[in-house]
C-alpha cells in the first residue's frame, strides 16, 4: 500500500503555475481578512484624542516609509528568483562578489532612511512623552489611577470622587494621571485616547491625554498582573462639561470612600463600576508609600 | 511531621488539577514509558547508551539535540494549538475550555520551550554537526564540556516536562516579570519549574559558548585565516561572543529570583526595599541579545544556502562580516525598547529607540547582498532555496513591523498589544525557524548519508508559509483593533472570534506542515537508499561538502590545507588539492558517561530546589562535583584510530 503510494505520480508543477497558486493563497486570505474585520473598530486609527491622533499619525507614516524600503526589495527578490533561475541564458558571473559602487548604495540607503526616521523619532519620542503636559493653559483635572487585582481605581482628589472601573472626563479638557499599582504590574491603555503607560507597585507614573468627541472607549489592562486580569476592562466616557458636573455632584451622594473601603476593595476579585464620595485624599500616596518601608 | 518536612512542598492537592491537565500529565508519562519499553523491547537500550547516550561525537550530540528540540517543537506547538483554541472560544461569548491560571500556564511553558528547549536546541544541534567540520576540524574544543552542556539542557527539557506531571508551570509570561512572579503572587511551584528548567539549561549554553567559541579560534585548520572562514562560522564567532557576555546575566538573575522565592530575600519584591526594575532590565539586557543569538546562526545559514544554490561566491562577504559583528556589538545598547512603557523620560526612550533601528542597517546590508548573490547566478530551487525565499518573504514585513515598534511614540500604542505578538513571531518563525528547518534540510545528507524527499519537503514549505501568513496577519489586524496580548477572555461584543477563527485555520495548516515534515522524514528514511547523497549533493562550496556522507566520526582523515575562501569549490575547479602527505593516526575522544550522570544530577538538583526537598540538593552536587573530580584522574580519555584503516 505504502510502497503503491510513494509510486504515485504527482505531476510537476511549472513556475506560473505555482506562482499562480501563490497568488490565489494570498487573495483568498486578503478577502477572508476583509470579510472578518469589516464592521470592526481599529482603535489605533479610529483615535478619538489628540494624543492618539498624532500617534496614528506617525503610526501610518513608519508604515509608508516601510513599504518604501520593502516594495523594491520584494521587487527585487522576486525578480532576481524568476530571472536567474537556472537555466536561463542571462549572464553568469560565478566569481563576481564585490563591488564598492553597489556596496556603498545599500549601505547608503538604510543609513539615509534610518537617519530620517531617527529625526522623527527623536522629536516624537519628547513631544509625545507621557509626562508632558497637554498644551492647554486650562487646569488639568487631576485623576489617580490604582491598579488593584482585577479591578481599577480612580481617584479625583480635587472633585473628591472615586470611581471603580469607570473613568468620566470632560470633553475636550486636559487629564492628568497619576498611575501606580497595589497588586503585581499592570499596563493602563486607552487606545483610542493614547498610548499606554505601567501601572507598577511603589512607583508613579504620569499619562496625559483627552478625549475630543463624547462616547464610551475601552480602557484594559495590558499587562499580565494574575490569573483574571484579562477581566480588569474599564470604560472611560467622555463627557460635555455641565453633564461632567452633575455626575460629580451625583458621585457625592454614593457611599464615603476611606482608608477602610480601599482596603475591602484591594482584596483580589473583580468589581462592578460604581462611585463614592472620597474623603480620604491621602489612599493613591499610601498605596505607593506602603511599599518603601522595611521591616517594622 | 519530620516525614512531612522530608518531602518538602510536594503534596497530593499538586497532582490533580482537571481533566485538561490529567491528558497532559497521561500524555508525558506514557509517551516517556512507550519510547523506554519500545527501547527494552528491540533490545535497544544497550546501543542507545554505548552508541549514542555516551558518545563525544560533536556530530552525534549534534544529532541528539536535534531529536530532543523536535520532540520539545511538537509540545510546544500542542500548546500553541490550545490557546489558539481557547481563544477563538473565549472571544466569541463561551468560557472556552481553559482556565485564566491555566491558559497562562500554557502560554508562559510555549515561549519558555519555544526559545531555550527549540530554538537554542536546534542552533547547537546544527552547529555540533556542522562547524567542525566546516572549519577543516576533527571536533570541538572540549567534546566533554560539549557533552555536560548537552545533559545540561536535556536537565532542563526534563524539568520543563515534569511540571506537567508533578505540580504546575509558571503562569506569569516567558520572562516572569516580579512581583508576579514572586512568592507573594506565585505561592506555587510554577515559577520555580521555570527558574530552573532555564536557569540549568542556561548554564549548559553557556558551556558551549565557551567551547564553539575556542573550538572557532584555535581549531581551524591550516590556511583558514578569519577572514577566509566561511560565513556560517563567522555568524557562530559572532553569535558566541554575544552570548558568553549575556548569559551570565540571565544566570545571575535568575539566581537573584530564585534566592527572593526560595530564602525569602528582596531583591525583586515590590516591597522590603527590593526593586522590581532592576529585573526588567537585567533580564531584558540578556532578552534582546538572546533574539540575535538565535537569529544570527539562521543568517550564516540563509548566506550559504544562497551561495551554494546560486553557484555563485558570496557577494560583499566582508560586509556580511561587519554587518555581522555591528549587529553583535549593536544588541547590547537596544535592551530599554522592552519597557519604553515604563516611564523612562523622552532621552532615555529616544536613545534606545534609535539604537534599535540602526540594526536595520546591517539587517538591510545583508538581506542586499543576499539578492545580489542570486543576481547574475544560476539558482537553483532545491528545498533549502524555497526555505530561504520564504524567510525573505515573512522576514522582511517583521523587520518592518520591528522598526515600527522602536519608534517610542509608536510603541505606546502596539507595546504588548497582539501587534506585538504577530511581530515577534513574524521574525523567529520567519527568520529563525525557518533558518533553522533550512539549515537541517541542507545539511541533513552530511551527517546521514541521504538527502531529505525534495517534493514533501517544498510542500512543507507552502504549508508553513501559508499557515504562517493565515496565522499571523489577523493578528496584526487584532493589534490595530486595541487588542492585548496573553488574554483568554474577550469581550464578545468587539467581534474578535472571526479573526480568531482565521488565525486558528492558520495553526492547522502549519500543522499540516509539521505533518509533511514528519512523512517526509519517514519516507526518506524509508527510501534512504534512493534519496543517497554522494559526498557533494550540492555542488558545495566549503570544506564540510569534501568529507564522505555520512562524514566519519573522526571528520577529516587528513587535515585539509586551504588558501582560498570557499576552498572546495576552489579546489574543484582547478585549485590547489586540499589534502596531501601521508596518513597519520588519529585520535578521537573515548566514550563518557560524565555528562549524562551530571545531568542527571542536576536535574535531581532542580527538582530539589523547586519542591523545597533540601535533603536532596548536598547530595546531588556531591554527584556533580565526584564525577567531575574523578574525570580528571582518567588517563585514557582517547582511543587511537590507527593509519591503516584510514587508507582502506
Amino acid at each position: 500500500m505504502l510502497d503503491k503510494l510513494s509510486r504515485l505520480k504527482v505531476p510537476e508543477l511549472s513556475r506560473r503555475a505555482f506562482a499562480a497558486i501563490c497568488a490565489l493563497t494570498a487573495l483568498a486570505l486578503l478577502i477572508a481578512l476583509w470579510l472578518a474585520s469589516g464592521q470592526h473598530t481599529f482603535d489605533l486609527f479610529q483615535t478619538r484624542g489628540q494624543i492618539a491622533n498624532r500617534e496614528r499619525t506617525l503610526l501610518i507614516f513608519s508604515m509608508l516609509l516601510a513599504a518604501l524600503v520593502l516594495v523594491p526589495v520584494y521587487y527585487m527578490l522576486y525578480t532576481f528568483a524568476w530571472r536567474y533561475k537556472t537555466g536561463h541564458d542571462h549572464k553568469y558571473s560565478p566569481n563576481w562578489d564585490t563591488d564598492k559602487k553597489y556596496e556603498t548604495i545599500w549601505w547608503g540607503i538604510p543609513i539615509a532612511i534610518i537617519t530620517v526616521l531617527a529625526a522623527v523619532t527623536w522629536v516624537t519620542s519628547h513631544s509625545l512623552d507621557p509626562y508632558k503636559p497637554l498644551n492647554d493653559d486650562r487646569q488639568h483635572l487631576k485623576v489617580q489611577v490604582i491598579a488593584l487585582q482585577y479591578k481599577w481605581l480612580f481617584l479625583y482628589p480635587d472633585q473628591e470622587v472615586a470611581s471603580v472601573n469607570k473613568l468620566v472626563i470632560p470633553n475636550k479638557w486636559p487629564i492628568e494621571l497619576d498611575i501606580t499599582s497595589d497588586a503585581p504590574m499592570n499596563s493602563f491603555w486607552v487606545p483610542q485616547l493614547s498610548g499606554q503607560i505601567y501601572a507598577m507597585p511603589g512607583m508613579s507614573t504620569k499619562l496625559h491625554l483627552d478625549a475630543q468627541q463624547r462616547g464610551t472607549f475601552k480602557g484594559m489592562s495590558s499587562n499580565i498582573s494574575g490569573a483574571d486580569f484579562s477581566k480588569m476592562n474599564f470604560t472611560v466616557e467622555s463627557v460635555g462639561i455641565e453633564d461632567f458636573k452633575t455626575w460629580v455632584t451625583n458621585a457625592k451622594q454614593g457611599g464615603h470612600f476611606t482608608a477602610d473601603s480601599y482596603t475591602k476593595l484591594a482584596k483580589p476579585g473583580g468589581a462592578q463600576p460604581v462611585t463614592y464620595h472620597l474623603h480620604d485624599k491621602s489612599i493613591y500616596d499610601n498605596a505607593i508609600m506602603k511599599y518603601m518601608g522595611g521591616h517594622q | 511531621m519530620i516525614f512531612a518536612s522530608w518531602l518538602g512542598k510536594l503534596d497530593w492537592s499538586y497532582f490533580w488539577h482537571g481533566w485538561v491537565q490529567f491528558g497532559g500529565q497521561i500524555a508525558t508519562v506514557g509517551g516517556a514509558l512507550t519510547i523506554l519499553a519500545a527501547l527494552i523491547y528491540f533490545k535497544k537500550l544497550g546501543w542507545l547508551y554505548r552508541n549514542w547516550l555516551t558518545s563525544l561525537d560533536a556530530k552525534k550530540i549534534g544529532v541528539m539535540y536535534i531529536v530532543v528540540s523536535v520532540v520539545m517543537l511538537l509540545r510546544g506547538f500542542g500548546d500553541a494549538i490550545m490557546m489558539r483554541l481557547q481563544q477563538i472560544l473565549g472571544s466569541g461569548g463561551g468560557h472556552g475550555f481553559l482556565s485564566g491560571d491555566h491558559f497562562q500556564q500554557v502560554f508562559t511553558a510555549h515561549g519558555t520551550i519555544m526559545i531555550f528547549f527549540v530554538a537554542m536546541g536546534l542552533m547547537f544541534g546544527i552547529i555540533n554537526l556542522i562547524l567542525p567540520l566546516q572549519l577543516g576540524a576533527r571536533d570541538v574544543a572540549f567534546p566533554l564540556l560539549n557533552s555536560i552542556a548537552f545533559y545540561l539542557y536535556l536537565a532542563g527539557v526534563i524539568l520543563v516536562n515534569l511540571s506537567l506531571v508533578f505540580g504546575e508551570f509558571g503562569a506569569v509570561g516567558w520572562l516572569a516579570y516580579p512581583p508576579l512572579s514572586e512568592l507573594a503572587y506565585s505561592p506555587g511551584p510554577g515559577v520555580d519549574y521555570w527558574l530552573w528548567s532555564i536557569q540549568i539549561a542556561g548554564i549548559g549554553s553557556t558551556l558551549s559558548g565557551i567551547n564553539f567559541l575556542v573550538t572557532i579560534l584555535k581549531k581551524r585548520c591550516k590556511g583558514m585565516t578569519l577572514m577566509k572562514m566561511p560565513i556560517f562560522s563567522w555568524s557562530i564567532l559572532a553569535t558566541m561572543i554575544l552570548l558568553l557576555l549575556v548569559f551570565p546575566i540571565l544566570t545571575a538573575t535568575l539566581f537573584m529570583l530564585s534566592l527572593d522565592r526560595s530564602m525569602g530575600m528582596h531583591f525583586f519584591t515590590a516591597d522590603m526595599g527590593g526593586n522590581a526594575m532592576m529585573y526588567i532590565n537585567l533580564i531584558w539586557a540578556w532578552g534582546h541579545p538572546e533574539v540575535y543569538v538565535l537569529v544570527l546562526p539562521a543568517f550564516g545559514m540563509y548566506s550559504e544556502i544562497v551561495a551554494t544554490f546560486s553557484r555563485k561566491r558570496l557577494f560583499g562577504y566582508t560586509s556580511m562580516v561587519w554587518a555581522l559583528m555591528a549587529i553583535c556589538v549593536l544588541s547590547f545598547f537596544v535592551w530599554a525598547h522592552h519597557f519604553f512603557t515604563m516611564g523612562a523620560g523622552g532621552n532615555v526612550n529616544a536613545f534606545f529607540g534609535i539604537m534599535t533601528m540602526v540594526i536595520a542597517i546591517p539587517t538591510g546590508v545583508k538581506v542586499f547582498n543576499w539578492l545580489f548573490t542570486m543576481y547574475q547566478g544560476r539558482v537553483h530551487f532545491d528545498t533549502p532555496m524555497w526555505w530561504f525565499m520564504a524567510f525573505a518573504t515573512t522576514f522582511l514585513i517583521g523587520g518592518g513591523t520591528g522598526v515600527m515598534l522602536a519608534v517610542p511614540a509608536i510603541d505606546f500604542q502596539v507595546h504588548n498589544s497582539l501587534f506585538l505578538v504577530a511581530h515577534f513571531h513574524n521574525t523567529i518563525i520567519g527568520g529563525v525557524v525557518f533558518g533553522y528547518l533550512a539549515g537541517i534540510a541542507y545539511w541533513l545528507p552530511k551527517i546521514f548519508g541521504f538527502k531529505l524527499h525534495e517534493r514533501l519537503g517544498k510542500a512543507a514549505v507552502y504549508c508553513w508559509v501559508t499557515g504562517f501568513f493565515t496565522a499571523f496577519m489577523p493578528i496584526y489586524l487584532l493589534g490595530f483593533m486595541g487588542a492585548t496580548r496573553r488574554m483568554e477572555q474577550f469581550d464578545p461584543a468587539l467581534q474578535y472570534q472571526g479573526l480568531f477563527i482565521i488565525s486558528g485555520i492558520g495553526t492547522a495548516i502549519i500543522g499540516l506542515g509539521v505533518l509533511l515534515q514528519v512523512v517526509q522524514l519517514g519516507y526518506s528514511i524509508w527510501k534512504r537508499k534512493e534519496l543517497a547523497a554522494g559526498h557533494d549533493p550540492w555542488h558545495g562550496r566549503t570544506l564540510e561538502w569534501s568529507v564522505p556522507s555520512p562524514a566519519p566520526e573522526y571528520n577529516f582523515a587528513r587535515l585539509p590545507v586551504v588558501t582560498e575562501r570557499d576552498a572546495f569549490w576552489v579546489a574543484k575547479h582547478g585549485g590547489p588539492a586540499l589534502y596531501s602527505g601521508p596518513f597519520k593516526d588519529i585520535e578521537v575522544p573515548k566514550e563518557s558517561g560524565v555528562g549524562l550522570v551530571v545531568g542527571l544530577a542536576a536535574a535531581v538538583f532542580g527538582f530539589g530546589v523547586i519542591w523545597q526537598l533540601w535533603w536532596l540538593l548536598p547530595i546531588a552536587l556531591a554527584v556533580i562535583i565526584g564525577t567531575l573530580i574523578k574525570q580528571t584522574y582518567v588517563e585514557e580519555t582517547e582511543r587511537i584510530i590507527p593509519a591503516k584503516e584510514l587508507k582502506a
